[in-house]
């Protein structure tokens, strides 16, 4: 398996994504740059990542012009292949305004940017993001978004519900799920989510800054290792 | 030579702010009178900001190279300090004070802007902001929104380009109410041998001009000067400057990848005073000349003037030259980014700057005169002794009146918002992108960056107490070096450099003068001391409020912004009470001293009071302590002394685990001046009880005193058997003062 | 009376306007390539309460002033009708 980072002009979280694939779990990473139209050197078993930043400056809406980007064309079809696809904050924002998960990504309801350490509670671990998780564990890591506010209309939130595609919900360090925890506002606590095929992810929080005894968070590590399915002795 | 009017006369000359001399000197230079272009020229570089005509003089008596120094101050756009295992660390601090006051979102957001560009046009990669910003009166309205503008700024420029916003400082005094201070600092790495210069070799080699279009930004100063303008003209300038950091990202990845083709010869960012800053600047570090054509530079606006070209501080902004017959791989790399990059003219080898305007030449000037450490003028302010300053009083136990009620003392001075948790701020700036921030969930007194590729990490923080300098320049100045110092030992790191921001008064004030003079001495001693030369920085003047019958300047605030060396990750140090049972030792000496305190400020609203005693030895030795107990890990977590006090020391030890203290004074020192006295070279560390001979000896040997404080306990503040309550109460007003200010 | 105001607010001409600028440059990106110089603004709509227009257009003016344009960075304009 290996690891694909697009570069959109105004990401800023390629270099996080590349170091913690390649150099903490020794994964085959390679950035793919936005002007490309073909994924040629990828099968269904590798996965695109989407990385965080501020592509094309987030300006008109975050996502909106990345969408369009030209290597977009061939990271649809990718996902609609099955190949694995994993969309972290402003990837999160592309994959919802390219149509591969459902649902918007609004400004914050406090209408700043939030940066800081939250707890998300796992909601299900029967899919391969979190399938070395146990549900309703609790992992910490930082977000870093000024429109992580999860939006749908309830049809689309019941289908969310009743195909298990809810992944995390932002909670407090006892797993409720209230509403002092819902830092941004979204829907239901929701903080990241998968298709119904489960082969695309999308989250607003950083797993990839929560991954390195050195910054003095590790519970990303879960979600990576998941996702690569390595086992788990193999931890770094 | 083409000029549509007549030649300008002093009157115009003095409009652009040269002097009487100046202008003549003008004309010696040149041998003839300059038409309005090239007065233009000389009247921005021979400016306070360009040329520091008015505190070089003094600068030069900072250290400035030795240590761990590759390149010394002013020789390049920033400093740059050997870090090792191959690596080198640029830094510099900058103000953007009066932008701010006028718009403070913009404001605040170029000048990020601004000093991250300082730092990639070197070669090296930002990967760390700080920033030091003083207010007014929080509770005025006009402060919210200065506060807001600032901050949404900062935040919004710093995170859409990545670099994370690591660490900074925040004071709100009556001082700053009209005139806030913003200064921007930037951190970035590079490996060593790798690093550009901002150098004109090689005549014949093209000029590019990359980036954003230049449009009539910042040129108010000499547009009213000049009797060309026309109405036209004047209705299209712009107020402010609007930072585009999106632009600003592709600027930074196209030039670091720029650089790895090997044709380019030399860069520098447009800053202030724009090409003409820059073509002279890199001419006559090179002994070159350059030739410009001014109708190449593409420009936002359409009917602009040679000298607005000229003059325009539009940002995002590069100047390149490269190397003839490479033009190719330069274009390709921008080309890639989706970024201008225009060709505008050569260099030469006459040692002058000449501009074209529709195949005219508006402007031939050379290069030298017009450069700091060239020609341009050094003078020598005369200084006296302000009057404030014999006034001031040594506040003494008899003076001050004791609390009756302690508990309502300490939770009136924990309320004041110098003290508050500046969460409401920090929490909007993004400090975990690039994976390297040690301090992300453990507080600290320095922001702590491991440096990828290497075990070390490196330590920052900016600092600087601007009551203490105003109370007394000299010693202030010394205190505010001593205690970035201190910041960078307490967090397991060693003082390796600084970076300084100067900001005062008016100049020309003889008082002012005196605070400046008598700052930079006590900063070169403390350097000297710490044996922390100084990289580079920025010089503002003219800080000040202007009342209807009076200007004051604001306090004198010479921001400290310090690098350290973490030479193993590992050695990284908290504040943070680690356990219960853990002994709570201070080192240091405890007495009698409640001057210039937070406490006396906002407690006792007294502003008269003099410095806190300070012995830069004592601070040495103490230092030297934390520096041996933390290689012989002896150390659970270190913490400062500073404003607040031994009180908000604690405090803040124990907000992260939520624990408590049991403390005992058992020395004597009245209550109030050993809980909220702002005493200096006073370092609270907590350690195992198996530790502590281990941790004596060491400041035995040093001629230390180390003072047995008590201990960590579960949740509870105990200091000499009164009761402060719960840690949570406590925790819970740190957090909430400034936020329910400003939400 | 009531009016209903429009309010029409743009960033300055003469200021750069970075949103506007990436707009028109990944317009092409969509196969659109007859678009250019796009500026983006805000569009408020807000209901006043007052004796006639002239009052209701005082007002407005204020609150545009005051606190929903920055008049160093935005220029505004703005209509009012009556509410029926």
């Amino acid at each position: 398996m290996k690891f694909g980072v697009i570069v959109f002009p105004g990401s800023n979280c390629d270099d996080d994504m590349v170091h913690i694939i390649g150099q903490v779990f020794n994964q085959k990473v390679e950035k793919i740059w936005h002007k490309e139209t073909e994924l040629p050197n990828f099968t269904t078993e590798d996965c695109i990542i989407v990385p965080g930043g501020f592509s094309y400056g987030d300006y008109l809406r975050s996502g909106a012009i990345a969408r369009f980007s030209p290597i977009m064309n061939a990271v649809i079809e990718h996902g609609n292949n099955g190949g694995l696809i994993f969309g972290i904050c402003n990837g999160f924002q592309i994959l919802c305004e390219a149509g591969l998960l459902p649902g918007a990504l609004l400004k914050n309801n406090q209408q700043k940017y939030i940066s800081k350490n939250i707890v998300l509670r796992v909601e299900t671990n029967k899919r391969r993001l979190t399938q070395y998780c146990q549900t309703n564990d609790l992992l910490t890591m930082p977000v870093a978004h000024g429109d992580g506010r999860y939006y749908c209309d309830a049809e689309t939130l019941q289908s969310l519900k009743d195909n298990d595609q809810i992944l995390f919900r932002y909670s407090n360090s006892q797993g409720e799920t209230t509403e002092t925890e819902n830092i941004n506002g979204s829907i239901e606590n929701i903080a990241g989510i998968c298709n119904k095929a489960g082969n695309i992810f999308g989250m607003m929080p950083h797993p990839e800054r929560a991954s390195e005894q050195t910054v003095g968070l590790t519970d990303g590590q879960q979600l990576f290792m998941s996702l690569m399915e390595l086992k788990l002795e193999t931890a770094v | 030579m083409k000029d549509k009017v007549s030649l300008p006369d002093f009157s115009v000359a003095q409009k652009l702010g040269l002097t009487e001399d100046e202008f003549q000197k003008i004309i010696e230079i040149l041998g003839r009178v300059p038409n309005f272009t090239e007065l233009s020229i000389f009247s921005v570089m021979w400016s306070e900001h360009c040329s520091y005509k008015n505190s070089i003089k003094y600068l030069k008596t900072l250290p400035r190279d030795g240590g761990k120094l590759l390149v010394g101050a002013g020789e390049e756009n920033a400093g740059l300090v050997d870090i090792g295992d191959g690596w080198a660390c640029a830094f510099k601090i900058e103000s953007h004070n009066h932008p701010s006051a006028i718009e403070p979102y913009q404001g605040a957001a170029t000048g990020v802007g601004g000093i991250h560009r300082d730092i990639f046009t070197m070669g090296a990669r930002p990967i760390a902001a700080l920033n030091s910003l003083r207010f007014g009166d929080i509770d005025r309205p006009h402060t919210k929104h200065l506060i807001k503008g600032v901050v949404k700024g900062i935040g919004d420029y710093g995170n859409c380009l990545g670099v994370p916003t690591v660490g900074g400082e925040v004071y709100f005094r009556d001082c700053y109410n009209q005139n806030i201070l913003v200064n921007a600092m930037s951190v970035g790495v590079v490996k060593v041998g790798e690093t550009m210069s901002a150098v004109a070799d090689g005549p014949g080699n093209p000029v590019f001009i990359v980036g954003s279009a230049t449009g009539k930004d910042g040129i108010h100063g000499a547009t009213f000067a000049s009797a060309d303008l026309t109405e036209d003209s004047a209705k299209d300038l712009p107020a402010v400057q609007v930072g585009d950091p999106f632009q600003e990202k592709l600027l930074l990845e196209a030039s670091l990848e720029a650089y790895t083709t090997g044709a380019v010869i030399g860069m520098q960012d447009m800053g202030a005073a724009g090409i003409t800053c820059s073509t002279s600047e890199m001419s006559a570090k090179s002994g070159t000349g350059m030739r410009i054509d001014l109708d190449k530079v593409p420009t936002r606006q359409s009917n602009m003037l040679p000298f607005e070209i000229l003059l325009s501080e539009s940002q995002e902004r590069m100047l390149i030259v490269c190397k003839k017959g490479e033009e190719d791989k330069l274009l390709k790399v921008f080309d890639k980014w989706d970024l201008e990059c225009e060709l505008i003219g050569e260099v030469t080898d006459t040692g002058r700057l000449e501009f074209i305007s529709e195949g005219e030449v508006v402007a031939d000037v050379p290069a030298e005169p017009l450069v700091l450490g060239g020609g341009a003028p050094v003078y020598d302010r005369p200084y006296e002794e302000a009057k404030y300053y014999s006034q001031l009083i040594d506040y003494t136990e008899s003076q001050i009146t004791e609390p009756e009620d302690y508990i309502a003392a300490a939770e009136k001075l924990m309320s004041s918002p110098n003290l508050a948790s500046k969460k409401w701020i920090y929490e909007q700036y993004d400090h975990t992108v690039r994976v390297n921030t040690m301090k992300t969930n453990r507080h600290a007194d320095s922001a702590t960056i491991r440096v990828k590729g290497t075990d070390k990490a490196l330590a920052m923080n900016v600092d600087c107490n601007s009551t203490f300098v105003y109370a007394d320049p000299y010693v202030g100045s010394m205190i505010a070096v001593a205690e970035s110092a201190r910041n960078i030992v307490c967090t397991g790191g060693k003082p390796v450099a600084i970076t300084n921001c100067l900001n005062f008064g008016n100049p020309y004030n003889k008082e002012v003068y005196w605070q400046f003079v008598n700052a930079i001495k006590g900063m070169g001693e403390a350097c000297r001391k710490f044996n922390t030369p100084v990289t580079g920085g920025n010089v503002s003047f003219y800080n000040q409020t202007v009342l209807p019958d009076s200007v004051e300047p604001i306090y004198p605030t010479p921001t400290i912004g310090m690098l350290g060396i973490l030479d193993d990750v590992n050695d990284f140090l908290t504040l943070s009470f680690q356990k219960p049972g853990d002994i709570i030792v201070l080192i240091g000496e405890n007495k009698f001293d409640l001057n210039s305190s937070e406490y006396l400020q906002w407690n006792h609203k007294i502003s008269n009071s003099k410095a806190p005693s300070f012995s830069l030895d004592q601070e040495y030795r103490v230092q030297q302590c934390i520096i041996k107990a933390n290689e012989d890990k002896l150390l659970e977590s270190a913490h400062d002394i500073s404003e607040g006090g031994l009180l908000n020391n604690l405090l803040e030890s124990c907000h992260e685990n939520e624990l408590g203290v049991d403390i005992h004074r058992n020395q004597d020192i009245r209550l109030d001046s050993f809980l909220f006295g702002e005493a200096q070279s006073r370092i609270v560390v907590s350690i195992d009880k198996n530790n502590l001979q281990a941790l004596k000896n060491i400041c035995q040997s040093n001629s230390v005193e180390l003072v047995e404080l008590g201990k960590v306990t579960d949740t509870n503040i105990q200091i000499d058997n009164i009761d402060f309550g719960n840690v949570g109460k406590w925790k819970t007003l740190y957090n909430e003062v400034i936020e329910q200010k400003l939400d | 009376m009531k009016f209903i105001a429009e309010i029409q607010i743009m960033p300055h001409a003469e200021l750069l306007d970075p949103q506007g600028k990436t707009v028109t440059k990944n317009l092409p990106n969509i196969g659109i390539h007859a678009i250019d110089k796009v500026r983006i603004g805000k569009h408020v709509e807000l209901e006043v309460e007052a004796a006639d227009e002239a009052e209701a257009s005082e007002i407005v003016d204020q609150a545009c002033q005051k606190l929903l344009v920055n008049t160093i960075m935005e220029k505004y304009e703005f209509t009012l009708a009556v509410l029926a």
